[in-house]
């Protein structure tokens, strides 16, 4: 049976890992590379690598990291952030991650999302969607936000959803900007508005705290996998802890003995 | 000396690196005369299967990788380089394959998710020096829409529950080829690549060994 996975995700700053709290972000976390061994010693089933910088120096720095980690560490790795151009697609894949996300520039040219999956395959290409809940919606509708959560848009997230399927994306990472860092649990009915209209797997980012909310967005919102950052690099709970929890849980899991 | 065959398949990086980890000494090669001398060869592979043939194709690479089957030598096929063993795939309108073993490769029914991505257990079904030291059900990292549905299930020798039951890992002899990405697959994959460049009469780094 096809298990669900647990993903801690590294923010990569000018070539170090940060934390972010409501998509600003400053405390510094440790060296990747060195946080990303450790995961993959504690059962990480993927990790993510987000360039919050996504400048040119950027994305040069994050080709090095990738290749240093794909070195190391062999599981899935894929790599997010400044992405807007076919070869900057390539030159991720090349350097050593299975998936690249591709964010505000496939929300501003989605025709991006059918070229890359055309090119590299579906199974590469994930839409990374940032969205804030419309205070005065009912029912409630998400809007997107683009660079980084700094400017708003009128298109909806259930909707853009939708249309990345069908456009080609193979995964969607959905990343609420409300829960974002506040470690109070990730927006579950925003997940479910999305899992309930695609059938591609669906990420739940933003917002874990606790193992109950890596549960409840599997058992609730019906995520495939679920991502944290600040709970796993802070120690507050291993990505083991957090496995042997969500299976206790009755959630298919991956537990080989991993060392 | 094994040969990793570089057609144009994207994970060849990634193959290498396992193998460079587990302590293999091999080439990465486009040379058909490299592939035709070899003692073992590794065919990569990710993406669609016409690609695959055809990238197999202009590169040259499609005998000289059948004649290196036939001749007995170690082979390990990774996704594609599963799928493109047997006589069909179903993707692309119907992609004639290298047919070295028989059978077809399909797609999975409607209903279920896919692509198939993500961790999925293992049954061993028949012993193999290719699972030694491996646990029965570990989990390994799948991505792929396709299966293969061999003729003789004598060939099958993994199989994986995706809703239903397929073929995730296929014997003959000195062939041995995987659904799954063993390069991507932690430990246990390692494991993997490690009881492969055994057969091949090379000793692994110490701590596969």
């Amino acid at each position: 049976m096809l298990t669900r996975r647990v993903i801690p995700c590294l923010d990569v700053k000018n070539g170090r890992n940060v934390r972010g709290v409501r998509f600003s972000a400053d405390i510094d976390a440790g060296d990747p590379v060195e946080l990303a061994a450790r995961y993959d010693r504690e059962g990480a089933d993927e990790l993510v690598f987000y360039d919050i910088t996504a400048s040119a120096e950027g994305r040069d720095i994050m080709v090095d990291l990738v290749e240093r980690v794909a070195s190391q560490v062999f599981i899935p790795l894929s790599v997010g952030g400044g992405v807007r151009t076919i070869d900057d697609m390539y030159l991720m894949l090349r350097s050593g991650a299975e998936k690249v996300s591709i964010n505000s520039a496939a929300h501003r040219n989605p025709d991006l999302i059918r070229a890359c999956a055309d090119r590299f395959g579906s199974q590469c290409v994930v839409l990374s969607i940032d969205a804030l809940r419309d205070p005065e919606s009912d029912p409630p509708r998400w809007a997107i936000y683009l660079n980084g959560g700094r400017v708003r848009t009128e298109l909806d997230a259930v909707e853009t959803a939708q249309r990345g399927q069908e456009l080609g994306a193979g995964e969607i990472v959905l990343n609420s900007i409300d829960a974002d860092g506040t470690r109070e649990g990730y927006d579950v009915g925003f997940l479910r508005a999305v899992t309930d209209n695609v059938s591609i797997p669906v990420v739940a980012s933003g917002g874990a705290g606790s193992l109950e909310h890596l549960r409840d967005a599997v058992t609730v919102g019906h995520a495939h996998a679920v991502l944290a950052a600040s709970i796993f690099h802070f120690e507050v709970y291993s990505v083991r802890e957090a496995k042997e929890f969500m299976a206790a849980a009755g959630i298919p899991m991956r537990l080989d003995p991993y060392r | 000396m094994i040969a990793v065959v570089d057609y144009g398949a994207g994970n060849i990086h990634s193959v290498a690196r396992a193998l460079t980890r587990v302590g293999a000494r091999f080439s990465v090669t486009n040379d058909p005369s490299a592939v035709a001398v070899a003692e073992a060869v590794v065919l990569p592979g990710v993406g669609a299967a016409a690609d695959t043939m055809q990238g197999l194709r202009n590169a040259r690479v499609d005998d000289p990788v059948v004649a290196a089957i036939e001749r007995g030598v170690p082979y390990l096929g990774i996704c594609m380089g599963l799928q493109v063993l047997f006589d069909r795939s179903e993707e692309d309108d119907e992609t004639p394959c290298l047919g070295v073993l028989r059978g077809n490769v399909i797609r999975f029914p409607e209903g279920l998710e896919v692509p198939h991505m993500g961790w999925n257990q293992v049954r061993q079904v028949k012993d193999s020096p290719l699972f030694q030291g491996v646990p029965q059900d570990s989990n390994f990292y799948f991505v792929h829409s396709y299966y293969a549905q061999p003729s003789d299930a004598a060939r099958v020798s993994g199989t994986t529950d995706y809703g239903l039951e397929f073929t995730s890992v296929v014997r003959r002899d000195n062939l041995f080829a995987t659904q799954f990405h063993p390069e991507k697959s932690g430990l246990v994959g390692l494991r993997l690549y490690a009881n492969f460049i055994r057969l091949a009469g090379q000793t692994p780094a110490p701590e596969f060994a």
